[in-house]
């Protein structure tokens, strides 16, 4: 790095340079990305519902254990697909039931949602179950 | 001590490190109940076990951030801290809203603590590492915003260095990419996409600037290798870093909804994520062994040497072992995700900020470099925690790729639960290693108060030069 014709002034353009043109590249992307998305995110399905399962997702810190997507705890089962695997009366009486108090086991807590919050939050999890997420998970287990 | 006003980076270090220690408690909390399912159940459930765990790193860690900047900008602009009692203030501020935070944590239901502190208004809860309440994130961005303040002024009205004007640069992007945390769209997939700005844009983006900025300045007081040497390499580093980082933000991209040709960009470009953290070890190394002085604090060039080395094994290479998109798409989220955070963070930011403690502290304590018996503990301290660390990446990488081939491949996978039942031994061990982490970082804390031989800093040596200093300075036998 004693090279006399890399000296530091190069260094310091190709950093600025560089970082100036690859957050542009980018933003370019995300501009890109952000046109195409309507096609794979299936937004037109956004119901009130929908919106108000995320909501019920959010404030109940769900991604603590699961991961949504791929993306949040893996102390339990991923979620993005859980609409398929196990169906929407599955999701609801697993819910309620919890926690199960098998001693040893991984607890559940009891979150004591309404039947209309239980809705919601299904809308939400089948919602995402239907994003076109590139074949991901490669299969029902998640 | 060149300026009176670092002084203020005192409380931030030591916060630091109270935190770390409950971080690392709620680690174990957390490892237990991966084995013992009902471990403290229902009093801490595993969710806001985690959250604190995770939560409480990122505060530690930017606690360490801003003692490191109070500490060091004053000495590269030469002159006083702009406003030492902003900065202390500001100390108070973070502090108490991190413990309040926490206690809210434990002390009510998530969705109580959401409806108490004004979720409704503008939903920001519940994403991962965004956990905090709406009030928090604002304390944290005030917070932010209050030092960029404070050594903004000190750097202007100062000398300006290539080190602090990286430094601002790297605190500043932290601020501006924090404000999207306060972006929570209904659609999901957006709420992802610009989630990453937050978590992948700070750590591998702007908080490598602030790495790379800390470990050059320790580089220039430990070797007292010329500054234009050290601030080239420096500008390399984070041109590598960010040329590759920012697109790599791509392989976060491969399957939440975004476009498919993510997966050719996140590819490419994560390829090159190691190339920064290998020329950052070759860096440490070489000024090291180019160093014209030895320097009296031995451990904390130690240190920065092992950040490098765990950086590059954490950030690079277990990053890589899993980011191509064709490997991703069976590891995403699974064990070997957790390994790799594991590793990078101890060995980018955990490691960084205590090198810069490591350095500093017994500045701030009036001397030159603690004892060498001090020394001696602190570098066990190094051992265990590094060692097990790596311990814990091994183990839950097995873990992983054992999760990977039971429930993501072949005809009959099994069931998430089924999977983790196998896994068992390589959780049981891993709490093992977290136990002699948690030793380890005893061993650290005890390394504080272990007395000895230590060279005090002399009145007129260390406040002129560096270099005199060390050589002018009287050893005297404390006690």
């Amino acid at each position: 790095m004693s090279n006399a014709f890399f000296t530091k002034s190069i260094a310091r353009n190709i950093f600025f340079g560089g970082s100036v043109f690859f957050f542009l590249l980018f933003l370019v992307l995300t501009f890109d990305t952000t046109r195409k998305l309507p096609k794979s995110d299936h937004r037109e399905n956004l119901t009130e519902e929908v919106v108000r399962g995320k909501h019920i997702w959010e404030t109940n810190n769900c991604l603590g254990c699961h991961s949504l997507l791929g993306e949040g705890a893996y102390f339990a089962p991923e979620l993005g697909n859980v609409y398929k695997r196990r169906g929407e009366a599955f999701i609801k009486v697993w819910m309620q039931a919890m926690p199960t108090g098998a001693p040893g086991r991984r607890q559940m807590p009891q979150f004591n949602l309404t039947d209309e919050q239980l809705d919601d939050l299904v809308a939400f999890l089948k919602w995402t179950s239907e994003i076109d997420a590139q074949g991901w998970p490669p299969n029902i287990e998640g | 001590m060149q300026y009176q006003s670092q002084f203020v980076a005192k409380p931030y270090f030591i916060a630091a490190v109270g935190l770390f220690i409950g971080q690392i408690i709620f680690g174990l909390i957390i490892g237990a109940q991966y084995v013992v399912g009902d471990f403290l159940f229902p009093e801490i459930p595993f969710n806001v076990a985690r959250m604190v765990h995770t939560n409480l790193l990122i505060v530690w860690l930017l606690f360490g951030f801003m003692g490191a900047a109070y500490y060091l900008v004053p000495e590269e602009s030469e002159r006083e801290l702009y406003s030492p009692k902003l900065a202390i203030i500001t100390f108070w501020v973070f502090l108490v809203t991190s413990a309040l935070t926490v206690v809210g944590y434990l002390a009510v239901p998530y969705a109580t603590l959401a409806a108490m502190t004004g979720n409704d208004i503008l939903p920001t809860m519940g994403r991962e590492f965004l956990e905090q309440p709406l009030i928090t994130k604002v304390g944290i961005l005030l917070v932010v915003v209050s030092l960029l303040y404070n050594v903004s002024m000190t750097t202007l009205m100062g000398r300006k260095t290539s080190i602090t004007i990286i430094l601002l640069m790297g605190l500043w992007g932290l601020a501006f990419f924090w404000l999207f945390a306060f972006y929570n769209p209904v659609n999901l997939v957006l709420d992802k996409y610009y989630w990453w700005w937050v978590i992948h844009l700070w750590v591998e983006g702007v908080w490598e600037l602030i790495m790379a900025a800390l470990l050059a300045f320790v580089l220039i007081k430990v070797t007292g290798v010329d500054r234009e040497v050290i601030d080239k390499w420096m500008y390399i580093i984070i041109a590598l870093a960010l040329i590759s980082g920012i697109l790599g933000t791509g392989h976060h991209y491969y399957w939440i909804g975004t476009p498919g040709y993510w997966q050719w960009i996140g590819s490419i470009f994560s390829a090159l994520e190691p190339i920064p953290f290998f020329v950052m070890t070759l860096f440490a190394f070489s000024m090291v062994n180019r160093r014209r002085r030895d320097h009296p604090n031995k451990i904390a060039t130690l240190w920065a040497l092992g950040t490098t080395v765990t950086a590059f094994l954490g950030a690079g290479v277990w990053g890589f072992m899993h980011s191509l998109s064709p490997i991703n798409f069976y590891t995403h989220g699974s064990q070997i995700t957790a390994a790799h955070g594991h590793l990078a963070f101890y060995g980018a930011y955990v490691m960084v900020v205590l090198t810069i403690i490591s350095y500093a502290m017994p500045i701030m304590r009036g001397r030159v470099a603690n004892s060498p018996q001090a020394q001696l503990w602190e570098t066990w301290a190094f051992w265990l925690m590094t060692v097990s660390m790596v311990a814990i990446t091994l183990l839950l990488t097995s873990a992983g790729v054992m999760q990977v081939w039971l429930q993501r491949m072949g005809d009959t996978p099994m069931s998430f639960m089924a999977t983790q039942d196998e896994l068992a031994i390589f959780f049981w061990l891993r709490l093992f290693g977290g136990g002699v982490f948690f030793i380890g970082l005893m061993v650290y804390v005890i390394s504080f108060f272990i007395k000895g031989d230590i060279t005090l800093i002399s009145a007129n040596g260390e406040n002129k030069n560096a270099k005199v200093s060390i050589s002018t300075v009287d050893t005297i036998k404390e006690r």
